[in-house]
């Protein structure tokens, strides 16, 4: 018997997810997605923090838990858990985002809880302690981890004197920090004003969003400008080659221009990304790692930041054939800025780009992630269906202006981190390189 | 709190080829997951060929009956999906996630090549490269390369099979033959050594015909007998140490037998209700005491089975503690304070809400990992496999809501110095 690929049965039109929205009178957006498929709620919470002195700002977002007038940093974990909930919060160059979750009726509980870290948080001097030792020794284990050095080194290399040039703090400097500035810092910058708070899971938005009006109304503050200046245009030079002794693998990082999710090129240039090397099935990926065999997980994605969109290649390649790999990442980005990509390759990357969309859709977690990262530039759940509007029209032609107008090997700025006595004579061959000591 | 659960319906039945199927159908969003999982993992490789499971998974994806090099991948992505596949100690899955419309293309894949992967010389050869790339990445490039679950085992067991280390050696890989990997797949990728499992949105009939049409004409060879791997546990206290020269700081991981989490799921599930006990969260006993209290660690974490799949293991496996200390961090100190908590807790109990607030929590977890199609095809398709019991999935947030402290107290107080396995990691960076 035969075995024949079966067709595929046509998607439906994308459905978004019964949802509401409330600005509050402090100025906080509240945002509730009904997804009530397992009984629990996931929350994001963004409070704009655009050019915070980053030492301070990531230090705050390590030990905003530590404490309020009337709970411990154990107390807080402890009630939270009794809802079967969890928070936990980050920062990265545009905001502080506090994520968690929670068994669906532990929804007030949760808000009520997230309230007093907001508005009662006492910065306790033991705990903060605790926390600035902690980030310090995960700041030294960072520097440490190749991953990290070629990201930095790369963020360097895009961003010059744009404040998104540095995104982890000089270990020094966390230890500078003191309990004080912090309660300062939150006092001056975690304010409602331009924060969203995102609410997603078995709720009736409606009344989601009165739980939080109602726990949130003491939250008060007109937030300050976070707003962050438009990031400069990439800069092309030679490679930057930072050193690495005994590295077994160098690792190569690109980053080349782009453009924001509304713009109408966006959709053409993900995907002529796709095409490139965006996913598994992409002609560098299936060139340097399945015919090749230099590397196990290339990736290349779209990076938006609020002051501006670029997009980052990565791989790491085995120390000997790192000339190489980067012959072939060079051949590539040159093809597809030069000639226009094949009908069936546009086809499969475009499926790819609409179903994965879905795909991200489908779960509260996955939904609360989208309208929280969308939140922070204007945009709402329903882009998503503008997206798909967008990826379904775009043309061959328009896929191959893009590619060519962003994706050109010329327009890169590189970065490899590797030994560099084995592979600089590799990289001298193929382009210019200036040395970096790590 | 109460704890609430899921209903995911579960159909199970089984073609004459030997294949066993479960259906969970759920229509909350329009896509599918679809899994396959055999019965052979990083235990059952031969000596000689460490690793060779997790190669033989590459070569998976090279190509079968139907499908040239590169096809399968084309028509997962092509179709608007995500795959992958991975191994674990006891099993190998393979997966899709797809909008619901590419069901019988994800059916049709994998059907072809359980009928037979396409090995070639040429393939083995790209693959190992491509394996060794993935073993720098993860292990020989960064620090704390294969903490703890290649560094701990050889402490802790004897026999190859638990011991040895699953990445696999640089040798072992390059002598692999494609014989080797005929072999491997004629004696261990039977349809009756393998689960399917599909989650999502389909109908259940139109489903089951098309898994009749796809799977059902895939040959049926013998199914390997199922090996026992257990091995004595220990009788006196192990330590070790190892300099791993990319780490800046001192770690450690204390590793402890557990009861069979088949045979005896009832004696075993306490241990992973104490994992949580002790290391969930700022609450937690351990969190609490070596982070908080006396400042001896940065963080510590704690969870069964060497994967972190403690659903999803045979015996023998272990409750694992790892804790990461600061700059001259002493080991030895983290190992003693751990043992007085234990014992306070062996002894003292519980206080007041802490065992109800972290099953709530638990509860949550393994709610929210439902969540996602493949959240419910994997482990079903496991527990299928495993146990014939794919509705334990439903099941779980209620169970680990029973455990009782008098269960929790008794765990704690078996894990004593003297059944211990331990690892520490030397920092041999900057020094």
């Amino acid at each position: 018997m035969t075995h024949t690929l079966p067709d595929l049965v046509p998607d439906s039109k994308i459905k978004l997810p019964k949802q509401a929205e409330r600005t509050l009178s402090n100025g906080l957006t509240v945002i509730a997605v009904r997804r009530p498929a397992v009984p629990l709620i996931e929350l994001r919470l963004q409070v704009p923090f655009g050019r915070a002195p980053l030492a301070r700002a990531t230090l705050l977002s390590q030990a905003l838990f530590t404490g309020t007038s009337t709970m411990s940093s154990i107390d807080i974990a402890a009630q939270l858990q009794t809802v079967g909930g969890g928070l936990s919060a980050g920062l990265d160059p545009d905001r502080l985002l506090i994520s968690g979750n929670a068994l669906a009726s532990g929804l007030e509980r949760t808000l009520e809880i997230l309230a007093g870290i907001l508005t009662d948080p006492t910065y306790p001097a033991e705990e903060v302690g605790i926390e600035r030792d902690r980030l310090v020794d995960h700041i030294q284990v960072a520097l440490s981890q190749p991953s990290h050095l070629a990201r930095e080194a790369l963020l360097k290399r895009m961003y010059g004197r744009h404040p998104y040039a540095l995104q982890t703090p000089e270990a020094e400097q966390v230890k500078g920090v003191r309990p004080g500035q912090l309660r300062a810092m939150h006092a001056d910058r975690v304010h409602p004003g331009g924060a969203v708070l995102v609410l997603v899971g078995d709720l009736n938005p409606d009344k989601a969003i009165d739980a939080a009006e109602k726990a949130l109304s003491d939250w008060t503050g007109a937030g300050r400008d976070a707003s962050v200046p438009a990031t400069p245009a990439l800069e092309p030079g030679p490679l930057v080659l930072v050193d690495r002794p005994g590295s077994v693998q160098s690792s190569l990082r690109m980053a080349l221009p782009a453009v924001p999710r509304t713009h109408p090129d966006h959709a053409a240039l993900q995907l002529a990304n796709l095409v490139f090397g965006g996913y598994f099935s992409s002609r560098w990926v299936e060139n340097i790692r399945e015919d090749k065999g230099y590397t196990y997980g290339p990736h290349t994605a779209i990076e938006h930041l609020v002051g501006g969109s670029a997009l980052v290649v990565a791989a790491e390649v085995a120390t000997e054939v790192t000339g190489p790999a980067l012959l072939e990442t060079l051949y590539e980005l040159g093809k597809i800025a030069s000639l226009p990509p094949g009908e069936d390759e546009l086809e499969q990357a475009r499926r790819y780009a609409l179903g994965t969309l879905r795909l991200s859709m489908s779960t509260q977690a996955g939904l609360a992630g989208l309208a929280s990262i969308y939140a922070s530039f204007g945009l709402r759940l329903d882009y998503l269906t503008e997206y798909s509007a967008a990826l379904s029209a775009a043309t061959r032609e328009q896929v191959a202006e893009a590619a060519a107008k962003y994706l050109a090997p010329a327009k890169a700025v590189s970065v490899v981190l590797g030994d560099a006595e084995k592979i600089e004579p590799q990289l001298t061959a193929l382009t210019s390189v200036e040395r970096e000591d790590s | 709190m109460k704890i609430p659960a899921t209903k995911y319906p579960v159909e199970r039945f089984t073609l004459d080829n030997g294949l066993r199927v479960v259906l969970t159908p759920d229509r909350s969003a329009p896509v599918v997951g679809v899994a396959v999982v055999y019965d052979v993992g990083i235990r059952s490789e031969p000596e000689g060929r460490t690793g060779f499971a997790h190669l033989f998974e590459h070569l998976m994806f090279q190509g079968s009956e139907n499908l040239e090099k590169l096809a399968h991948f084309r028509y997962v992505q092509g179709a608007g999906g995500s795959f992958n596949g991975s191994t674990h100690l006891d099993y190998t899955d393979y997966f899709e996630v797809l909008p619901a419309g590419a069901l019988e293309r994800a059916l049709f894949l994998e059907a072809d090549r359980m009928r037979g992967p396409r090995l070639t010389e040429e393939n083995l050869r790209n693959q190992v490269d491509v394996v060794k790339e993935e073993i720098r990445v993860n292990v020989l490039n960064r620090p704390y390369g294969g903490f703890p679950w290649l560094k701990l085992p050889p402490v802790m067991f004897e026999t190859f099979p638990n011991a040895h280390d699953g990445y696999g050696s640089f040798t072992d890989l390059e002598s692999a033959t494609v014989d080797d990997a005929a072999e491997f797949f004629r004696k261990y990728y039977a349809s009756g050594n393998a689960t399917l499992a599909v989650a999502g949105d389909f109908d259940v009939t139109v489903a089951t015909q098309l898994i009749e049409r796809h799977f059902g004409d895939v040959p049926a060879r013998p199914k390997p007998e199922l090996p026992g791997f257990d091995e004595p546990g220990l009788s006196a206290e192990r330590r070790e140490s190892y300099v791993d020269k990319l780490a800046p700081l001192p770690a450690i991981a204390a590793g402890w037998r557990v009861p069979d989490p088949i045979a005896d799921f009832a004696g075993y599930l306490p241990y992973v209700v104490l994992a949580e006990v002790l290391t969930d969260g700022d609450a937690s006993r351990l969190v609490e005491r070596l982070v908080q209290r006396d400042r001896i660690v940065t963080s510590v974490g704690g969870y069964i089975g060497f994967m972190g799949d403690e659903y999803q293991v045979r015996n023998p496996t272990a409750l694992l503690l790892q804790a990461h200390m600061p700059p001259g961090g002493d080991a030895g100190k983290v190992l003693r304070v751990v043992d007085e908590e234990l014992d306070r807790l062996a002894t003292g109990g519980l206080t007041p809400g802490e065992l109800t607030r972290t099953q709530a929590r638990m509860a949550t977890h393994l709610l929210r990992d439902t969540d996602a199609v493949l959240g419910r095809a994997l482990p079903m398709a496991v527990l299928e496999l495993q146990r014939g019991r794919p509705e334990l999935l439903n099941e779980l947030p209620r169970l680990v809501g029973e455990v009782t402290e008098a269960q929790i107290v008794a765990a704690a107080a078996a894990l004593r110095p003297e059944n211990r396995a331990t690892v520490e990691v030397v920092p041999g960076a900057n020094q």
